[in-house]
């Protein structure tokens, strides 16, 4: 390591630089890189029960949307789950306990680890045009368990927008007993009506996290089995 | 609970008149496919045995909502008013039947009190129209998403259950109807302020597609709670259920 041994008295922070990249790319470090995964085990467990209640809950919402249609379409049989608004209903009001426990899980774990800190919170503008820039011309390098500036927004988007349509959900289920968070929607239509939206944005997001895996199928395997984060050296 | 608006002339014939039926009919089988679906979407790989457990499960999470509602539910707390301006106009009907299915109030209509009560004596509407009466402008919310706003008055529930004598420890107020229909309530929500026995719709005496002679009105439970042409009123300690409710409404429907 001989660039250590003649540290650059001219240039000191240069120096410091050259040394951290060094010790990044180190053997020994590269060791304790390989043991963290892309995807600890909390993160999974509460990301497939989440998948599964969001679905869950998109489906029986549109078997209760279909009762009463506000916008100009229906839901096909198929994308709806109770058959009826009773069994809708039933589905909509017993998985959104499952929904909210696993919210509330996250949301702990997120600020209480640091997660959504150091992996979840958007960069500034620039980044996130850069990143988005490079990946639509193919140049975005995917290094699991690191997420660029693009991801960072959309994954950041998505919680928010969930975290809207609960408390939105909320709002239209108990117009009365929650009055003042109604109220904070600007009535029951108007919360109605996000609560759709907040939905569609889910809808498609989704669509576009499902695409992505498809053409990154290792990263199904990280979130279903886990897999060694890989060293970040890359655009960041 | 039933279509979108359907045209006030009569029809000349079938399609409608044995829509209501079949949608009964059919309500049920409907339930069990439709739980056997979300069986398949949430169990994929089990068998089709596991619909009886998910319906159970389903059955045990609306009990589970209904107590959950109760503890939210506020004797205190009011739905929220409007001013008469916003009434919604025109009205939608709304029942398990269509307009022009609605029937008239029998001849020898009376109100009938039964259950925990001490004065079992029936009610005229004369009667009824000489206890204090509370008018209230207040969003009707379907259970199917939509709302309008409405104006109604009459008794309010907790003065007419005082006045029966009515044991107010009882758990449940139970609502029949000539017209087939049926639903009950917790008596915490019975007691409610807002919770009247209507005999006016917008300034006039109920007629028959608004509920006539007397409807119930809680603007704290959604809309179908809010039954129509009652002609009997019960209180007891033994779950009533009612016509939507033993098909796989929730119970509480708390607003």
């Amino acid at each position: 390591m001989p660039d250590l041994a003649v540290p650059d008295m001219a240039m000191p922070e240069l120096a410091m630089d050259s040394r951290h990249a060094t010790m990044v790319r180190g053997p020994c470090v590269h060791d304790e890189r390989a043991a963290r995964l892309a995807h600890p085990l909390p993160i999974r467990v509460m990301h497939w029960i989440g998948a599964a209640s969001v679905i869950c809950m998109m489906l029986s919402g549109g078997a209760i949307y279909n009762a009463s249609p506000s916008l100009p379409f229906t839901f096909p049989r198929w994308m709806t789950l109770g058959g009826w608004l009773a069994g809708g209903i039933a589905w909509h009001i017993s998985v959104m306990w499952i929904l909210f426990a696993d919210g509330i899980a996250y949301l702990l774990y997120g600020f209480s680890t640091g997660h959504f800190r150091q992996d979840i919170r958007p960069p500034g503008p620039r980044a996130v045009i850069r990143d988005l820039v490079a990946a639509l011309t193919g140049r975005l390098s995917h290094r699991m368990g690191h997420y660029n500036a693009v991801q960072r927004l959309l994954y950041a988007g998505v919680i928010v927008v969930i975290c809207l349509a609960v408390a939105t959900g909320l709002s239209i289920w108990k117009p009365v007993q929650l009055g003042w968070l109604t109220d904070l929607f600007g009535g029951y239509q108007v919360a109605r009506f996000i609560h759709l939206a907040a939905m569609i944005c889910i809808a498609l997001f989704i669509i576009v996290h499902l695409v992505l895996v498809m053409i990154f199928p290792r990263t199904l395997v990280a979130m279903v089995a886990g897999a060694p984060a890989e060293p970040n050296d890359g655009v960041r | 609970m039933t279509r979108p608006d359907t045209p006030r002339v009569k029809p000349a014939v079938t399609a409608d008149e044995i829509r209501p039926e079949l949608i009964r009919l059919g309500r049920r089988g409907m339930l069990a496919r439709g739980l056997s679906l979300g069986a398949l979407a949430l169990l994929t790989g089990c068998d089709l045995s596991t619909h009886s457990g998910v319906d159970a499960a389903l059955w045990t999470m609306l009990r589970f909502n209904d107590r959950v509602q109760a503890a939210l539910f506020s004797r205190t707390r009011l739905a929220q008013t409007y001013p008469i301006s916003a009434v919604t106009n025109p009205f939608r009907f709304n029942a398990y039947y269509a307009d022009w299915q609605v029937r008239e109030t029998p001849a020898d209509w009376h109100l009938d009190v039964s259950g925990l009560i001490a004065d079992k004596a029936p009610w005229t509407i004369d009667k009824m129209r000489a206890l204090p009466q509370r008018a209230q402008v207040t969003r009707h919310i379907c259970i199917e998403g939509w709302s309008q706003i409405g104006q109604w008055s009459g008794v309010p529930l907790h003065v007419f259950l005082q006045r029966v004598g009515a044991d107010l420890k009882a758990r449940y107020v139970s609502f029949k109807c000539f017209d087939g229909y049926s639903t009950s309530i917790d008596m915490p929500s019975a007691l409610h302020p807002q919770t009247i026995l209507a005999l006016d719709f917008l300034g006039k005496p109920l007629t028959s597609e608004w509920g006539a002679p007397v409807r119930l009105r809680i603007p704290t439970k959604l809309g179908f709670k809010s039954a129509k042409n009652i002609n009997a009123i019960s209180v007891t300690n033994t779950y009533p259920g009612g016509y939507w409710e033993d098909q796989g409404y929730n119970w509480f429907s708390g607003s």
